[in-house]
């Protein structure tokens, strides 16, 4: 570099920040891709005996559950942080896991909680997601349609319905049976081995086409991190995309949300983590890399609790408490901006 | 060129760029200048369709702002802002491929990197092509933002207070840069800028806003009279004529 340019010796301006690993983005792709591939096989291998037919289609089941809740909140935490130009955020600020909340806790002191889990659970399925999706295009549109309505008006609606959604189930929670109440809690911590099969096969249908148009926006993606003026002075039609992103994501967390309950720290664990180690800004690498980081995370976790562990407890714990140990680490370090 | 036919721009009660109505010429450095409030960047926003207009409209180059869409407009017109913080971590070649956006959909082609380079060059950037943004000093990062306006390689770049923050070595090559952007490529140049001497030296054009409103167009010549400064700026202003320009003395 010239001298001349910069105001500060070379030495101080290049030990500013260095990069946190040495492989290359495609490199951590392959790796984590195989790292996925052999947890996968593993945990439907590993002490494979007895009855297949039973036992192959259950393990089936639950990593099926594992690999879509890793997509639909890899990718809905990447694109959401991008919109909102912070990557501390996390879609669960707009209040969509307090509306889960709210919803099974309205159905479970309306109906009873033995009710709710007998009613069926692609109804349920159809009718959280439904609610939810409602909810946020209402919210959006209601947003975006006035003058002068920004992001960060969005956001802080989302965090007032959040404590607005949380109060109102916490009333009603309190209100209810105690024994019914446990069935509810139940409900609302991650488990990968209660999900109905037909559930999995709609949200596998819904997270696919969901998948497409968020790949396509992946060029335009790289423009909106850039910050809105930059990204309008590029051409990005930054209203539509942005509305547009929104919607994927509130469905995709919606369907992420009602398959296993809320997984919300997970989200900014995989992002945060796919951002360091690629220190990549393209959304065609940092979006294959979080998915892949969040099937590591979600398989290589429960087989980890079950074999070496032998005991099985709700994984959602240990991811919430990792991911948190991990967020504050790297807001320690400052890494996160 | 850009025809602005009563520009007008609200917030609430207060009309912060109210009827205004010029053209300003292709080719050349346009520079609009006013006190604190005058309106200067929301005009500017208002002709790179940062804001939409409340009232009027603003055609570059026969284009009309608000209903072009994005991507055409931006193969017309560039916008640099004053803050250009980045949350990605990005290298200064990726930021001025940046500037291929809206030519090749973030698919870039062999002509798309020559720009690219020529750009780097251009800015005396090429050895710092691969470092990161965050790692440059204040100077270098504007220039590598400059980069990327060009690479973008449109026939009119807008820049808001492009010498914000920039000590006098680098304002003078900023200024002469611009300059170079008018004589050698043929781009029409329009910045705001609060440094009149600055605005006086490298112009062909100069708009002076007042109270969201454009008060005088003119050559430096015409606007660089004592009168018309203590109209735009209320203090008074002697002008000299100092080896060929008119600079305004206003520190005592």
């Amino acid at each position: 570099m010239r001298a001349r340019t910069s105001p500060l010796p070379d030495a101080v301006v290049q030990s500013v920040r260095k990069p946190m690993t040495a492989l290359p983005p495609a490199a951590w792709l392959v790796v984590l891709g195989l790292a996925a591939v052999a947890l996968i096989a593993a945990f439907l291998l590993v002490d494979l005996d007895g009855n297949l037919a039973y036992v192959l289609p259950r393990r089936l089941n639950r990593i099926g559950a594992m690999v879509l809740v890793a997509v639909a909140v890899g990718v809905s935490t990447v694109l959401f942080q991008t919109v909102t130009g912070n990557r501390i955020l996390t879609p669960s600020i707009m209040g969509l896991d307090a509306l889960y909340i709210l919803i099974q806790t309205v159905l479970a002191f309306a109906l009873g909680a033995s009710t709710l889990l007998t009613l069926g659970a692609p109804i349920r399925f159809a009718v959280e997601v439904t609610l939810m999706v409602g909810f946020s295009w209402l919210l959006y549109r209601w947003l975006f349609t006035g003058h002068g309505r920004s992001l960060h008006l969005l956001l802080l609606v989302g965090i007032v319905f959040g404590v607005f959604f949380r109060g109102v189930s916490s009333l009603l929670q309190r209100l209810m049976d105690p024994s019914e109440f446990i069935i509810l809690q139940d409900l609302f911590f991650a488990s990968f081995n209660r999900v109905d099969p037909m559930l999995l096969l709609i949200s596998a249908v819904t997270v696919t086409v969901l998948c497409i148009p968020a790949w396509r926006l992946r060029h335009r993606l790289d423009v909106l991190a850039l910050g809105r003026d930059t990204a309008v002075g590029l051409g990005v039609d930054y209203r539509r995309t942005v509305t547009l992103v929104l919607v994927i994501c509130s469905v995709l967390v919606a369907v992420s949300t009602a398959l296993v309950g809320p997984a919300t720290f997970f989200g900014l664990l995989v992002s945060a983590l796919a951002y360091q180690l690629c220190n990549h800004f393209r959304h065609a690498v940092v979006l294959p890399v979080a998915v892949l980081l969040g099937v590591v995370a979600l398989v290589g976790g429960q087989l980890v609790l079950e074999q070496v562990f032998a005991f099985d407890t709700a994984l959602s714990i240990v991811i919430e408490f990792t991911g948190g140990l991990v967020f504050l680490v790297l807001l320690l370090k400052g890494r996160i901006r | 060129m850009i025809t602005i036919s009563h520009a007008t721009k609200r917030y609430g009660a207060a009309t912060v760029v109210d009827d205004v109505t010029c053209t300003i010429p292709g080719g050349g450095v346009t520079s609009i200048i006013g006190p604190n409030g005058a309106g200067k960047s929301t005009l500017l926003s208002l002709m790179s369709r940062l804001l939409p207009l409340d009232a009027g409209r603003v055609e570059v180059d026969g284009l009309d702002v608000a209903t072009t869409p994005g991507k055409d407009l931006a193969r017309t017109l560039s916008i640099l802002r004053q803050e250009n913080q980045l949350t990605v971590r990005l290298s200064v070649r990726d930021l001025v491929g940046f500037g291929r956006f809206p030519h090749n959909n973030g698919r870039p082609t062999t002509a798309d990197r020559e720009h690219i380079e020529r750009a780097l060059e251009y800015l005396d950037l090429t050895d710092l092509a691969d470092r990161f943004v965050d790692e440059l000093s204040g100077g270098q990062r504007q220039r590598a933002f400059i980069a990327m306006v060009l690479a973008q390689d449109t026939g009119t770049i807008l820049l808001d207070e492009p010498l914000n923050n920039l000590d006098m070595k680098h304002s003078v090559d900023m200024m002469r840069l611009l300059r170079r952007l008018a004589d050698d490529l043929g781009k029409t140049v329009v910045l705001v800028i609060h440094d009149i001497n600055f605005a006086s030296c490298y112009s062909d054009t100069i708009l002076a806003m007042r109270e969201g409103a454009l008060i005088h167009q003119g050559t430096p010549e015409e606007i660089m009279t004592p009168e018309v400064l203590h109209r735009v700026y209320d203090v008074e202003i002697q002008v000299e004529q100092i080896r060929g320009n008119r600079i305004g003395v206003y520190f005592a």
